[in-house]
């Protein structure tokens, strides 16, 4: 019903901040009135080791988990979230059963809509960006592991949803495999509005137009750090390194 | 290769079989040996056909009734809560009495006829088809379910397009076991009170001491019971292509 805006581009206007964000765990408070505002159009890095609860924020924004009062989340055009994100994992979470070109469509075989030509040839268009025209018709078991994340990409990208939600997409793939998937997603992402989760400096001064770190217990989040120039950003950037090493320091307080 | 291998192994059993039989001196009626099984099998051929043929019909209807209601339950315990709360007590109650001590009371209810027989075999692989379907359907990955949450899939598209593929090759271990059980409640049905099938024909030999011809019986049922089950997991495997199989065949020494 939110897909009406299927012709077109999708609006990238859509602003989105958690206030007073809340997380107890067993217990434990693992933050409390934490906040964080991604900004239209722009790549956002959530930087932090693991266990200090990215993971569960990021699941609230995209309404897989429940917030825990007083948390907010809040939108720059007060519409609820619901049926307007994307969400990349970790795992690849293809459909081993569908088709690689299927499972590019699997939102709109999930939704019931009917899968005419037009969409069939967005996702086969969406294909051939990531490199990958002329696997149309394999499984995935046939494709290697960055090939499948780069069909979750693609996939993550037909949803055309003003909100794109990551979470780690890449820390299960090798380096080369890695660097190159995401210099491919900061390509194909620019202009969207995208929280990603990493653990990962470099990943995060690569793609991400602003970085924040997360740490402690409870944790907190640092203002945000605007690495200069343009996306995806060279490995061997001597400011890149130098901010990488501002990062791991933030991150090691 | 296999082949040879089945033939010598055959080879080995019915020599050791015969030898058996010339080292005792056992009389025919006790144990014949194979090659007077051979010739009852060749001479009483339309006979045992006959029989047969009862056996396979009540065989393929038990396997598809229960296949079929087995599927039904699954789905009904995965999708309604009421469903598991009432139907599951019972379905361990259903597994918990012997098969075989219903056999008279289905007679009785249903006849010295086939009906009888095939409710003895739908029975007795409802079980494990049913318990296979719905511990499939229970154990979906729980990225692919968050993943069509957050594409906006209903519960009933969710069952239908994740849920029940993900569950089909636990379902497929259900139906390779029914396969192989099927032919057992159908005998079982036939000794209790029939007047045609395997198990009748080798009831009746065995009273009138034509070990040969029980021994023939025996053979035909056993050739049966592998055929189904072999054409049943060809079928399987078919059907799942994608279905990772970890029980390879041609295992190294």
């Amino acid at each position: 019903m939110l897909d009406t805006v299927r012709p077109g581009n999708p609006p990238d206007y859509l602003s989105v901040s958690v206030r007073d964000a809340r997380l107890t765990h067993g217990g434990v408070r693992l933050f409390d009135g934490l906040g964080i505002t991604v900004e239209a159009g722009r790549i956002t890095c959530l930087l932090g080791p693991s266990g200090v609860g990215k993971t569960t924020l990021l699941r609230v924004v995209a309404g897989l988990a429940e917030p825990e009062a007083p948390t907010r989340v809040e939108t720059s055009d007060g519409l609820p979230l619901h049926g307007r994100i994307a969400y990349m994992a970790q795992q690849d979470l293809l459909l081993p059963w569908l088709t690689v070109l299927d499972n590019v469509l699997v939102g709109v075989r999930l939704r019931g809509e009917p899968r005419g030509g037009p969409l069939r040839e967005e996702a086969r268009d969406l294909l051939a960006r990531v490199g990958l025209a002329g696997r149309e018709g394999d499984r995935p078991a046939s494709l290697s592991g960055g090939q499948r994340q780069r069909v979750a990409l693609a996939r993550t990208l037909m949803e055309r949803r003003p909100l794109v939600l990551m979470d780690e997409p890449f820390s299960a793939l090798d380096v080369l495999t890695r660097l190159r998937l995401q210099e491919l997603a900061a390509e194909l992402l620019a202009g969207r509005t995208v929280l990603m989760i990493t653990h990962d400096p470099l990943e995060a001064l690569r793609i991400a137009h602003r970085v924040h770190v997360m740490t402690g217990r409870p944790a907190t989040v640092g203002p945000a750090l605007e690495p200069p120039g343009p996306t995806p950003r060279a490995v061997d950037d001597p400011a890149l390194l130098a901010l990488q090493g501002e990062l791991l320091r933030r991150l090691g307080e | 290769m296999r082949l040879l291998r089945a033939a010598v192994t055959a080879l080995v059993i019915l020599a050791a079989w015969q030898g058996l039989v010339w080292l005792t001196g056992v009389p025919r009626f006790i144990l014949p040996g194979p090659a007077a099984v051979g010739t009852a099998l060749v001479r009483q051929a339309p006979l045992l056909l006959g029989h047969a043929g009862v056996t396979l019909a009540e065989v393929l209807l038990g396997l598809l009734l229960g296949v079929l209601l087995g599927s039904v339950s699954a789905l009904a315990l995965a999708s309604f809560r009421v469903a598991r709360r009432w139907l599951m007590p019972l379905l361990v109650f259903s597994q918990a009495i012997p098969v075989f001590a219903l056999a008279p009371l289905l007679t009785l209810w249903l006849g010295y006829g086939m009906a009888s027989k095939i409710a003895m075999a739908t029975i007795i692989i409802y079980f494990p088809v049913t318990t296979s379907l719905f511990d499939g359907l229970r154990r979906t990955e729980p990225g692919w379910l968050d993943l069509a949450r957050t594409m906006g899939a209903t519960r009933s598209s969710v069952l239908w397009h994740v849920r029940l593929p993900a569950a089909l090759p636990a379902f497929a271990s259900g139906v390779r076991v029914a396969a192989a059980v099927a032919p057992i409640g159908a005998v079982v049905g036939e000794w209790v009170g029939s007047s045609s099938g395997l198990g009748y024909l080798m009831l009746h030999a065995n009273a009138r001491m034509q070990t040969d011809l029980l021994f023939a019986a025996l053979a035909v049922l056993g050739l049966f019971a592998v055929a189904l089950y072999a054409a049943v997991d060809a079928l399987l495997r078919r059907a799942l292509p994608w279905q990772p199989d970890t029980h390879s065949s041609d295992e190294k020494d």
